[in-house]
């Protein structure tokens, strides 16, 4: 239970760490918040050659709000996140969601970077991004590329970020003034990862959805932004409207079955989940899930 | 670079510089070079919290960090917090609720404790419940150190428990 050796560099800037980076390739391992990183290196699963420190960068940190975009660097913590006027202005679909992120001393070190590069299909803050429409920002030796959040994320600890570059930041849409937001999720115990859970981002016009991203996660390799979703756009859902759309959502899931939940169990959950948001965001009690959907 | 690197921190408010390896974590440094006991290791993985301690001002877990990580950083742990008095009505809640029976997890439970209180006069049992979330204790049930912490917080507030 203790890392295997390695060597440590403290990277004193972006272009420093993508220098280290280039030169030990995939042998190198980048260290942000460290908290899915170093457990996994206590317990021998990854055994780098090489930690290239991010902490020192100052220029990945902070949020900043600029012509209608919220730019989070990628070395913002989750406390940060969590107690950010910007954020539960602009996003507050994101500070709902790092609320159910593990626990306060993990918050006080874990960082959005860390965590979308990471990528487990059970945590929180990718789903919020691909509700949220934002834009995953990279940075190589060759230049910086964005990528949409749901391009980003391409499987279990998967993404489209190659061994030599970094995550800089993440850029979101401001939330517009008839948006909505609904984040749930069920778990064994406060700050566990999800067994099941849904954040998603809405436009509700008169009684309407007029847009409803809803991004699973945890019922699936990534997080999954339900095409059943756009069958509760721009028309008055009624409980046959909402059961057609939850079949629909049960079909394009395909959940993984581990100790903590079997596969139907997961798809069950998404459909309770999709109900809840549903009823949440039109006000509509009578849509709230009884005990089965 | 795999070699023992330099490091200075304040530890418990004393200057601490020590030669370490890399892949030695905060836990390991203050219990083996440092002596400091106190600081659990319980699962070495993030998930338990009795090796939680104080950086710069902030609960982390220590086997969750490298010792490299903490140069110039200012490190607080269970010793600390002790010998400065500034838990120790929290401590004596904890005896007087027997919030404790192996002891194992208090350390932990304590630091973990004292932030909330710092951040929060009058947190309910909910919110304390969420804030101990990540401590495991595997002898209490936890009730009584939900008792511990509640009754400590109105006793701040200059209440009666």
């Amino acid at each position: 239970m203790k890392a295997s050796a390695f060597s440590y560099a403290r990277a004193t800037s972006v272009a420093n760490a993508l220098e280290l980076l280039v030169a030990y390739g995939d042998k190198a391992k980048v260290l942000s918040g460290g908290q899915s990183l170093i457990p996994a290196m206590n317990l021998r699963l990854i055994s780098p050659e090489l930690i290239v420190d991010l902490g020192e960068i100052a220029e990945l940190r902070g949020i900043a709000v600029r012509g209608g975009v919220l730019r989070i660097g990628a070395l913002t913590r989750h406390v940060d996140l969590l107690r950010s006027p910007e954020i539960a202005a602009h996003a507050p679909l994101l500070t709902e969601a790092v609320a159910h992120v593990a626990h306060p001393a993990i918050r006080n070190r874990g960082t959005l970077g860390g965590s979308l590069a990471h990528a487990d299909p059970a945590a929180e803050l990718p789903a919020g991004m691909a509700a949220l429409n934002a834009t995953i920002v990279v940075r190589g030796q060759t230049g910086e590329r964005r990528i949409a959040a749901q391009d980003f994320f391409t499987g279990i600890y998967e993404t489209a970020l190659s061994a030599q570059e970094l995550v800089i930041a993440a850029e979101l849409p401001v939330a517009q003034k008839s948006s909505a937001h609904f984040f749930d999720e069920f778990a064994r115990r406060h700050g566990d990862y999800a067994i099941a859970g849904l954040a998603a981002q809405a436009m509700v016009r008169g009684g309407l959805f007029t847009d409803l991203r809803a991004a699973f996660f945890a019922v699936g390799d990534r997080p999954i932004l339900a095409k059943a979703a756009t069958k509760l756009i721009n028309v008055g859902v009624t409980p046959t409207v909402l059961a057609e759309a939850s079949a629909t959502l049960g079909e394009e899931l395909d959940p993984q079955e581990d100790q903590q939940a079997s596969a139907a169990m997961r798809r069950h959950l998404a459909k309770i989940l999709l109900a809840r948001c549903v009823s949440a965001l039109l006000g509509r009690p009578d849509l709230a899930p009884g005990g089965t959907v | 670079m795999t070699a023992a690197m330099p490091i200075s921190l304040e530890v418990n408010g004393e200057r601490v510089s020590a030669q370490v390896l890399p892949r030695l974590n905060l836990a390991d440094f203050l219990r083996e070079h440092l002596k400091l006991i106190g600081t659990h290791v319980g699962c070495e993985h993030g998930v338990c919290g009795a090796c939680t301690v104080r950086v710069n001002g902030e609960i982390v877990r220590s086997c969750l960090m490298l010792a490299v990580q903490t140069d110039g950083a200012s490190v607080v742990t269970i010793e600390g917090l002790s010998d400065s008095g500034e838990i120790t009505d929290l401590q004596a809640t904890f005896r007087d609720r027997n919030a404790l029976q192996c002891g194992f997890c208090t350390p932990g439970m304590l630091v973990a404790a004292q932030e909330l209180l710092k951040q929060e006069t009058e947190p309910d049992r909910e919110r304390i419940r969420k804030h101990l979330s990540g401590n495991y204790c595997r002898c209490t049930g936890y009730q009584a150190i939900i008792d511990a912490v509640e009754m400590t917080a109105r006793a701040r507030m200059g209440r009666k428990p």
